[in-house]
């Protein structure tokens, strides 16, 4: 086995374009995600229990079923049903559908680890219950929740060459089908491998200067 | 004021509690209580633990549910269902500041500054002016002496200067009743003493009605005008000071004071 770096630095663009892509969709799929995830958990302590178990019943869909198969649902069931959606954009709603259960779990833990004292302060003061969450109890609830942000964050992106089952062209696509073309493994999947680390370790380190910075 | 202040007919009370109940599941902890409490005047609740005296002032501020009678505080209903949920859309009635709750726990919000943990509710509930809200700030930090402490947050302060805090966050709403619940129960003892002062310091300044569940007899005979003893969830003594606390005619509540002053 030998290494061409010549080769392998003439693939980098292309690899780059496969990155690029794999970047957008998880950087939409996460805000969706967190977006959704912060919305379940609220309707999780909603006293309405119609919203609740709505809540809870997402949860236990998204959870118990493996992302490969929902976007394949997605990808291939839901244009039988009319809905046809480009492909990137079936990724984006995909990962963002299935983190959202995996973070609005972690916000619940996040909610109900901000003392009742808090509530009751909040209560004891008039505020609404949109203002108590907006200014008193989310903004404690994200300390907690920003070094597991990051983790999903992460998670997500090292999860995106499954988005390879519905034609996406993301990294992990592009390294395989040069792999493909060329005969040649060891460049096409090292850069990748490199690429993957040179994005997750930065964003690691800055979730963790984040917690340090935050109040509380 | 004299010994029958309390029973003297006056203009129509602040607070109207009638033949309320209160369970928390199996057990009563409020027994069909009736209150009646004229705008002004300083209320000490005192009694054994587990009577109900922090949950009367919890129901009067409508932090907890109730299963029977009427609550009233100036002349508007405290719902007996506490904090329902609403249909998005619907309008909730318009809060009219009118309670103010100064807890055992002080319940300071860490992540602001003892500033903004003063300004925080008249800018967002009353809707004051930044300016408007920061001169509330100012007054109220001034009253209880801690002007200084602006831009602290509250893990730096002490106990006694976080519950002086929160006196002023409660004070900035300009409530008509005050209702403090064991407010120095939590502090050490070298610090209780300054949180009673400036609790003293309002009771003679200003207006407003006040309820004090506390344990400091002293205090209570000091700066109440009346002073309640419940037992079981009801109201068993109610008089003034003297009546209740130097010459209690209950057998109950003489026997309660005995044990607290052997403490």
């Amino acid at each position: 086995m030998n290494f061409d770096y010549a080769f392998a630095w003439s693939i980098v663009p292309d690899l780059f374009q496969g990155l690029l892509v794999t970047l957008q969709v998880v950087i939409l799929g996460f805000l969706l995600a967190v977006l959704l995830g912060l919305l379940l958990a609220i309707a999780q302590r909603s006293k309405n229990p119609l919203v609740q178990k709505l809540s809870a019943g997402y949860l236990s869909f998204f959870r118990h079923t493996p992302l490969m198969v929902q976007l394949y649902v997605l990808f291939f069931a839901l244009p039988l049903a009319g809905l046809t959606l480009p492909a990137i954009s079936t990724g984006v709603i995909g990962l963002g559908l299935y983190y959202a259960a995996y973070i609005a779990e972690a916000f619940r833990g996040a909610i109900e680890g901000v003392p009742a004292g808090q509530w009751e302060a909040a209560r004891a003061l008039d505020f609404d219950s949109a203002t108590t969450w907006r200014r008193i109890v989310l903004p404690q609830a994200l300390k907690p929740m920003l070094p597991v942000l990051g983790n999903y964050l992460i998670g997500m992106f090292k999860e995106t060459p499954v988005l390879a089952v519905i034609t996406i062209p993301e990294l992990f696509q592009a390294a395989k089908q040069i792999a493909g073309m060329t005969y040649r493994y060891n460049e096409p999947y090292t850069v990748m491998a490199l690429m993957f680390l040179a994005i997750s370790v930065p964003t690691s380190l800055l979730f963790k200067y984040f917690e340090r910075r935050s109040h509380v | 004021m004299s010994d029958l202040a309390h029973v003297m007919p006056g203009p129509s009370p602040q607070i109207i509690l009638k033949q309320v109940v209160k369970n928390f599941g199996a057990t009563r902890v409020i027994d069909h209580l009736d209150l009646s409490i004229p705008a002004g005047q300083k209320v000490a609740l005192i009694g054994p633990s587990g009577s109900g005296k922090s949950t009367v002032l919890r129901l009067i501020k409508g932090l907890e549910a109730y299963q029977n009678g009427s609550i009233e505080v100036a002349g508007a209903p405290v719902p007996a269902k506490a904090g329902g949920w609403h249909w998005p859309g619907v309008k909730k009635p318009p809060v009219v500041h009118r309670v103010g709750m100064v807890f055992q726990q002080f319940n300071l919000f860490p992540h602001l500054t003892v500033q903004q943990n003063v300004t925080e509710a008249p800018l967002q509930v009353l809707k004051l002016s930044r300016e408007e809200a920061l001169e509330r700030a100012h007054q109220y930090l001034g009253l209880v002496g801690l002007n200084h402490k602006a831009d602290a947050y509250p893990a730096q302060l002490s106990g006694g200067q976080q519950q002086r805090v929160a006196i002023a966050r409660a004070l900035a709403m300009r409530p008509q009743v005050m209702l403090f619940d064991e407010v120095t129960s939590a502090l050490d003892p070298e610090l209780v003493g300054e949180v009673l002062a400036v609790i003293r310091a309002i009771a003679h300044e200003q207006q407003m009605t006040m309820l004090l569940v506390t344990h400091e007899m002293k205090f209570a005979q000091d700066i109440a005008d009346r002073v309640l003893f419940m037992e079981a969830g009801r109201i068993v003594a109610d008089g003034s000071p003297n009546q209740v606390l130097v010459d209690p005619d209950n057998e109950r509540t003489r026997r309660f004071l005995n044990l607290v002053e052997q403490r």
